[in-house]
């Protein structure tokens, strides 16, 4: 319900909707609450909160790094969703979706993560390794429990296999604007606008565009064709540049990531 | 041919996996990005219609016998058999293969599916460096562009196989990711993949990976198997008491191990790397300290912590140094149709200098795990009895690193 009364919301405010992308724990646990609880207030609509695993696969080199720094400062999946908690008792309306790698979860054991994500007040989970062949490992009970399952779509997935890829997807559908890993390179507007169409032609869902797309002018270009825009790399980018020569936070990484939060969310209007 | 194996697999085979999702048991399955998955159908549409084109399996015979140099012997190793003093040992000399291993019988495979499908450029990880150098090989034959991911410490320690990769043509990429070995070489692969999925195919060098991989390149390394069963039946007349092989990602066993599969007086072992030893927490033994988890595509048993976080794997052979193992491998262990073992850094080098010393043949690090452990159970077996064995790959690309260890243990 989050979910759709934040794009509902923007959709009111003739904009798209922002979402931004922090990895849990990056640097340590107590910046990246602070980090977390603070997006909101910068004009974020919505915050997708990264799990942190050892072997990202679809990640980019700033997100692996963002990762190793989370782990490496002891954050395991339960420090995840005790930040999960801690956000939604600060935001009761800001949606949050978890998003990473399935092994995690699996070790933890699938039925008691679905459970203590809803009670921690997580609104919807993106599965980066788990396809719509796998749905019966997590994305089926996820459902049933009354998570959104978002799905990527990306340059690859043709016209015979968008209906296999949205059966299943709720919340809202990400579309991946490049083919490759994230924090890479830039897609075109017009490729953009062109994905756009194909995904509202098959789906009535909220369509957000993803992935390689790092200042407010390259929001304000995707917010012309997409519901929403999702920034992660270069907030982890951010992020990094701010910390000292062992890794640790100094006195500018909260205010530093949360102004770029800021000039990124002057980008929704066109 | 004297082969004897079944035609068709019967119900209850242990020959029939996996499942049309690519599941053995719990195991294997497609866990990958949605950016690959219409190219993973794709490779798999191809292989299953390549199965039944026999215009194809003709190509393959034509080059696993010209060019590979198939089929390669069975050797029955009669000075290490009166060493050992027990049974008769015989050994599947895939060495002697063209580029001295294993793993090109999988790459030509797969590098004429990839022309099939029209791919030129193609993609591949590496430990040891041999299936690197195997990639690199096929591509020169076959007009195709090379990249190769190789851990930067791996790039170290397999200098030879670096050098030899460059002069085939072949673009190599030293990984700094993680620990710079094979793990991170195969998820620097698949980012590469991720972000060149419409020109480019990936050859997976073991049978891991999402499905269709595991099955595929099972079938391609079980030319072994079905060679090695008719050489001993002509050799002695009958099935071998135990094969044996090691295993990293495991296709040189699977590919000797699975014709095998439905003979129920053959025992089987599958021998991991112990590293210094599996109580030291150093090892390479994902089925012997691992639990089941999801990497690079499929689901197996990993190396891992207990929140899910993949561990890194400690190997003296640079080609069984990964935390995970092929699928089919965990639902041979989960069924107790394989029994896996393992042999230390120790174990290995000792019986590298002992296969060389008394056979004349240098071993890969790799197999030197196999006669490891070979060595602590044929003595114990009757001198009637027999045991086969799959030499992979030969040593010439561990020297680097043997060499100032057997000096350092002053045995050289």
């Amino acid at each position: 319900m989050r979910i759709a009364a934040a794009f509902e919301r923007a959709k009111n405010e003739t904009r798209a909707a922002l979402g931004l992308f922090v990895t849990a724990g990056d640097p340590d646990p107590k910046t990246s609450l602070e980090i977390l609880l603070g997006l909101p207030d910068q004009g974020v609509d919505f915050v997708e909160l990264g799990m942190p695993f050892s072997d990202p696969m679809a990640d980019g080199p700033a997100i692996q790094a963002g990762s190793l720094r989370a782990l490496k400062g002891g954050t395991k999946l339960g420090d995840v969703l005790a930040m999960a908690r801690a956000f939604r008792d600060r935001h009761p309306e800001v949606p949050l979706i978890l998003m990473g790698y399935f092994n995690p979860i699996y070790i933890y054991g699938v039925e008691r993560f679905i459970t203590d994500a809803v009670n921690a007040g997580v609104d919807g989970m993106i599965m980066v390794d788990l396809p719509p062949e796998e749905d019966q490992e997590f994305c089926l009970k996820a459902r049933d429990a009354g998570l959104d399952f978002i799905r990527l779509i990306t340059p690859t997935t043709d016209d015979d296999r968008m209906p296999v890829v949205l059966a299943n997807s709720s919340g809202f559908v990400y579309y991946v604007s490049i083919t490759g890993i994230t924090g890479t390179r830039s897609a075109s507007g017009d490729s953009i606008g062109q994905a756009m169409a194909r995904i509202r032609d098959a789906s009535d869902l909220p369509a957000v565009v993803g992935f390689g797309i790092r200042t407010p002018e390259q929001v304000r270009e995707a917010a012309a064709h997409a519901d929403g825009v999702v920034v992660g790399s270069a907030i982890v980018d951010q992020l990094a540049a701010s910390l000292d020569d062992n890794g640790h936070a100094t006195a500018t990484t909260v205010s530093s990531v949360l102004e770029l939060a800021k000039s990124l969310g002057e980008g929704r209007r066109p | 041919m004297n082969d004897q194996s079944p035609n068709a697999s019967p119900m209850n085979s242990y020959r029939n996996q996996p499942d049309e999702n690519g599941r053995f048991g719990i195991h294997g399955g497609r866990f990958v990005a949605e950016t690959l998955m219409p190219l993973i159908l794709k490779v798999e549409d191809a292989w299953k219609s390549s199965l039944t084109d026999p215009d194809f399996q003709k190509e393959l015979d034509y080059y696993r016998k010209h060019y590979i140099g198939r089929p390669s012997p069975l050797y029955f190793a009669e000075r290490l058999t009166a060493h050992f003093g027990g049974a008769k040992l015989y050994m599947k000399r895939d060495e002697l293969n063209h580029t001295g291993a294993h793993k090109i019988n999988n790459v030509i495979g797969q590098a004429l599916l990839a022309k099939r499908m029209g791919k030129t450029k193609i993609i591949a990880e590496t430990g040891a460096g041999q299936h690197g150098v195997a990639s690199a090989t096929a591509c020169a034959l076959f007009d195709m562009e090379c990249e190769v991911f190789m851990g930067a410490e791996d790039v170290e320690r397999q200098k030879p196989n670096v050098d030899r990769m460059r002069l085939l043509g072949a673009k190599v990429h030293p990984v700094t990711s993680g620990t710079g070995t094979l793990k991170d070489a195969m998820n620097e692969a698949l980012r590469y993949w991720v972000s060149n999925a419409e020109t480019h195919f990936y050859i997976i060098g073991t049978a891991a990976g999402p499905h269709p991989y595991p099955a595929m390149v099972r079938d391609f390394q079980s030319v072994i198997g079905h060679e090695a069963r008719a050489q001993i039946i002509e050799a002695e007349g009958r099935l071998p008491d135990s094969i044996v092989a090691c295993i990293g990602g495991g296709s040189n066993a699977l590919g000797l191990f699975h014709p095998f599969l439905d003979d129920d007086s053959v025992s089987i072992y599958g021998v991991e790397a112990a590293g210094k030893g599996i109580e030291t927490g150093e090892h390479a033994a994902s089925l012997t300290g691992g639990r089941p988890g999801v990497l690079h595509g499929n689901r197996t048993y990993l190396l891992q912590n207990d929140d899910g976080q993949i561990e890194d794997a400690f190997s003296i052979s640079a080609g069984l140094d990964y935390p995970g193992i092929g699928p089919e491998h965990a639902w041979l262990h989960d069924t107790g149709r394989v029994n896996y073992v393992s042999a230390t850094d120790e174990e290995a080098l000792e019986y590298f200098q002992l296969c060389s010393r008394l056979e004349g043949i240098i071993p890969a690090l790799e197999p030197a795990h196999a006669l490891a452990f070979i060595g602590s159970m044929i003595g114990d077996m009757d001198k009637d009895q027999i045991v086969v064995m799959n030499m992979c790959g030969r040593g010439d690309k561990d020297l680097g690193a043997v060499l100032p260890m057997l000096e350092e243990r002053g045995k050289l």
